[in-house]
């Protein structure tokens, strides 16, 4: 026995071994692929990463409707959608460089950890060469960092804290929607317009990555223009009655109540704000106003009446004229009969540009993905010419600065447009403060 | 001092319903030794026969109006109530104004059903269980629960206004003698305290002054005796399985108003409401609602930002530190029976 297994054997035995496991897997891998879930048959498959539990569920199902529909149009079936309208003439309907796209989804519960287990699964079990999806900065940051160790490209979903291109971006990242600091620079103006620059601020907040940077935003903006900022408290995301972080508002002389929330926190908040009666308050002569800076037609469903007339912005609306737009809620809405949301919205487009940067690149690897992605300038597909900015991977286009709307004509019509903020003004430097810290590294192409 | 007032009046509501919850828990712990961790669903359910009732109520039929179009450019389908149709426009809008108050006499009944269905067909199975089997079945049945209401409501917050006359706010500050708008108070939640008052008062006057609530009493103080002496027992601890459904449902109907009702409203509050009846003391009912009055208000105090400046995050964990601080020097809770918890 002592000549089998001798201290020397089982070192030297480990030694080679543990060299073998160092080795780039690249190398281990020889020629059967050069990247990470190579496709070698007829088809791709895409994860979708979506949540369909949880209190986003809703809002994931939205996104996986327009996977769904992204899907059908890239494999040449339906109408044709953005399609049509796509600056890039590469995807003709036969699929990504003909292989034809099939999709897994994975449950990201709006839990970080849920969320990572669920795209490794896809990435591990199913060979999803993308993933994608998602409707939180949490979420988002989480998963991008595990596709960038695991080698494959991760298209956001809704994610709109600065972090996601700040802070924590990654080389193998890319986000379409906008962010906290787009949406406080887009608000600013409108705001100074319509209540002055002589105002006091008050600010809720969501104690996490997302209301940080919402809160940090949103008030450089005001502040810069003239208002006060009276106060910022952070409410716990698990609150649900928020009279007790209301009623103190009105112990003081703020005039403006800044929401820094999102989903049903956003719900709850503004519904109790207007139960305490804020919006019917006079303070030092001026009428009490709120501000929602992130919102979503679907949350806003849920806060009824209470969202008429409350400014806030948005990344894209169904009632968009132009032409990417109007095809796409034609073709969302003829499939599932209502029009699309944000969220929908930036999952069909994410999945678009993905298929895209394949086919301009020739390549599947994601750096090949990375590279036709950085830098890049489309139109065509709801939010004007884009620029897929190449220092921080995150798209710059206009937006949209939207308001309750006071007599709406369905249960789908509760905002309207009240300005669409040119590109120019919500762009900022790479290296700008609120987005510092990070580093985008190199790309992962796996294998 | 208006800040401590408007304090005050906030932890009423919020300690209206911890009251409401915990006092429907106690009764089942108390009369079938149970404990029931789908109690939360209950209240949930309840809120959600709001939302039915008001859906009910706008069931309509679709007319076209070629001088409209929707979202995709087609002519637009207008959408009429039956109950405007039927009644006249005004009556029908007060009717649908007025689901949440009517969803009260919907509610009971079906909430009563709810309770006996779970008793009879689960709960009644876990009697002679440790109380770690009970916890995990009905847990697990809240999450059914939940997940059925979520597949048929989505995962959204749904808005279920309060009637018209009542959306307003009160102004306390004048009545007090403070400046006008600074303690504000809506008129809902006062209603809501009031009828979280009314039916504390109606079960502790049930209990108390029917031939009913004292073989109940007797049965919870002595159930093999009881038994003993020829009563079904079984049977009137099956009602009040009942009851605490239906006062659990009631607890949510009111409270749809305050908050948009969503799927997981009942696992928010359920935690908090097992605490309230720890604190007030397993199995005592006046307990249940001090404590939950109490630790409202307590949390309301511990929101307030002159407080969180001292101790950071302490509106997160106030109701668990006074829950430890309880049960370390008094385990049988504020108002428990000697006993209880303390073997």
């Amino acid at each position: 026995m002592s000549k089998l297994l001798t201290r020397r054997g089982v070192l030297r035995t480990g030694a080679v071994a543990g060299a073998g496991v160092a080795l780039p897997t690249i190398f281990t891998a020889g020629s059967a692929s050069a990247f990470v879930n190579e496709p070698s048959g007829s088809t791709v498959t895409l994860g979708f990463n979506v949540p369909q539990t949880g209190p986003y569920a809703d809002e994931g199902a939205d996104e996986l409707r327009a996977y769904e529909l992204a899907v059908e149009h890239l494999n040449g079936e339906g109408d044709g959608g953005m399609l049509n309208t796509f600056s890039s003439d590469s995807l003709d309907g036969t699929g990504i460089m003909g292989k034809k796209v099939e999709y897994v989804t994975g449950d990201t519960q709006t839990k970080s950890d849920a969320a990572r287990a669920s795209a490794k699964s896809m990435i591990e079990k199913d060979g999803a060469i993308m993933i994608t999806g998602g409707s939180s900065s949490g979420v988002a940051v989480a998963v991008q960092g595990l596709c960038q160790e695991a080698g494959v490209i991760f298209m956001a979903g809704l994610t709109h804290s600065n972090d996601t291109t700040g802070k924590d971006k990654k080389a193998n990242g890319f986000r379409h929607f906008f962010n906290a600091y787009m949406s406080a620079a887009a608000l600013a103006p409108v705001l100074k317009a319509q209540y002055g620059t002589d105002r006091k601020a008050y600010h809720l907040t969501a104690d996490y990555t997302w209301g940080w940077t919402q809160e940090e935003s949103i008030a450089a903006a005001t502040e810069a223009m003239g208002w006060e900022t009276v106060n910022k408290v952070r409410t716990p995301l698990a609150a649900t009655d928020f009279s007790s972080y209301i009623t103190p508002i009105l112990q003081t002389d703020a005039d403006v109540l800044i929401l820094n929330h999102y989903g049903g926190n956003m719900v709850n908040s503004l519904t109790n704000a207007v139960q305490f009666g804020l919006r019917d308050r006079m303070v030092n002569g001026k009428q009490f106003e709120i501000v929602v800076p992130l919102y979503s037609r679907l949350m806003a469903r849920g806060a009824g009446e209470n969202v008429k007339g409350i400014l806030g912005s948005t990344n894209w609306h169904w009632s968009l004229q132009d032409e990417g737009s109007k095809a796409f809620v034609k073709s969302f809405g003829t499939k599932y009969g209502f029009p699309p949301s944000q969220a929908a919205h930036t999952c069909y487009v994410q999945t678009l540009l993905y298929a895209d940067a394949v086919a301009r690149g020739g390549s599947f690897n994601p750096c090949s993905v990375v590279e036709a992605l950085e830098g890049y300038e489309f139109d065509g597909l709801g939010n004007g010419p884009t620029l897929y900015r190449a220092a921080d991977h995150q798209c710059f286009k206009d937006v949209l600065v939207v308001r309750g709307k006071e007599n709406p004509q369905s249960e789908f019509d509760l905002l309207e447009v009240v300005e669409v903020t040119p590109r120019a003004q919500v762009e900022y430097a790479p290296d700008h403060p609120m987005f510092a810290g990070g580093n985008l590294g190199e790309c992962n192409p796996g294998a | 001092m208006d800040a401590i007032i408007l304090q005050i009046l906030n932890g009423l509501d919020k300690g209206s319903a911890y009251a409401l919850i915990a006092l429907g828990l106690t009764l089942i712990f108390g009369t079938l030794g149970v404990v029931n961790f789908a109690h939360g669903a209950l209240f949930m359910i309840g809120a959600f026969c709001a939302v039915t009732l008001q859906r009910l109520f706008t069931i309509s039929y679709e007319t076209i109006d070629e001088t409209k179009t929707d979202f995709l450019g087609n002519p637009a389908k207008v959408q009429t109530p039956y109950v405007e149709s039927w009644f006249g426009p005004d009556v029908g809008q007060a009717v649908i104004d007025w689901s949440v108050p009517l969803a009260i006499l919907f509610a009971i009944p079906i909430m009563a059903l709810v309770g006996f269905a779970m008793e009879r067909g689960l709960i009644k199975h876990f009697y002679r269980r440790p109380h770690a089997d009970q916890i995990l079945v009905t847990f697990g049945l809240a999450i059914v629960l939940q997940e059925l209401i979520k597949h048929y409501y989505g995962a959204n917050p749904i808005q279920t206004p309060a009637p018209d006359a009542f959306r307003g706010s009160f102004d306390f500050g004048v009545l007090l003698g403070f400046d006008p708008n600074h303690i504000i108070y809506p008129y809902w939640r006062m209603i809501y305290f009031a009828f979280a008052a009314i039916i504390v008062g109606a079960v502790f006057a049930f209990l108390r002054f029917t031939t009913f609530g004292m073989v109940v009493r007797a049965g919870m103080a002595d159930r093999e005796t009881v038994g003993l002496l020829g009563i079904n027992i079984d049977k009137r601890f099956t009602i009040m399985f009942a009851l605490a459904a239906v006062v659990a449902g009631l607890a949510g109907v009111m409270y749809a108003p305050i908050n948009s009702p969503n799927y997981h409203m009942g696992m928010d509050f359920l935690v908090l409401s097992f605490v309230v009846v720890v604190v007030g003391g397993m199995g005592s009912l006046p307990g249940a609602v001090l404590a939950g009055f109490v630790l409202g208000i307590l949390e309301s105090f511990a929101s307030m930002n002159e407080i969180k400046q001292i101790i950071p995050g302490i509106d997160q964990i106030i109701i668990y530190l006074v829950a430890i601080i309880i049960l370390l020097t008094r385990p049988r809770g504020l108002m428990g029976r000697r006993g209880v918890m303390e073997e």
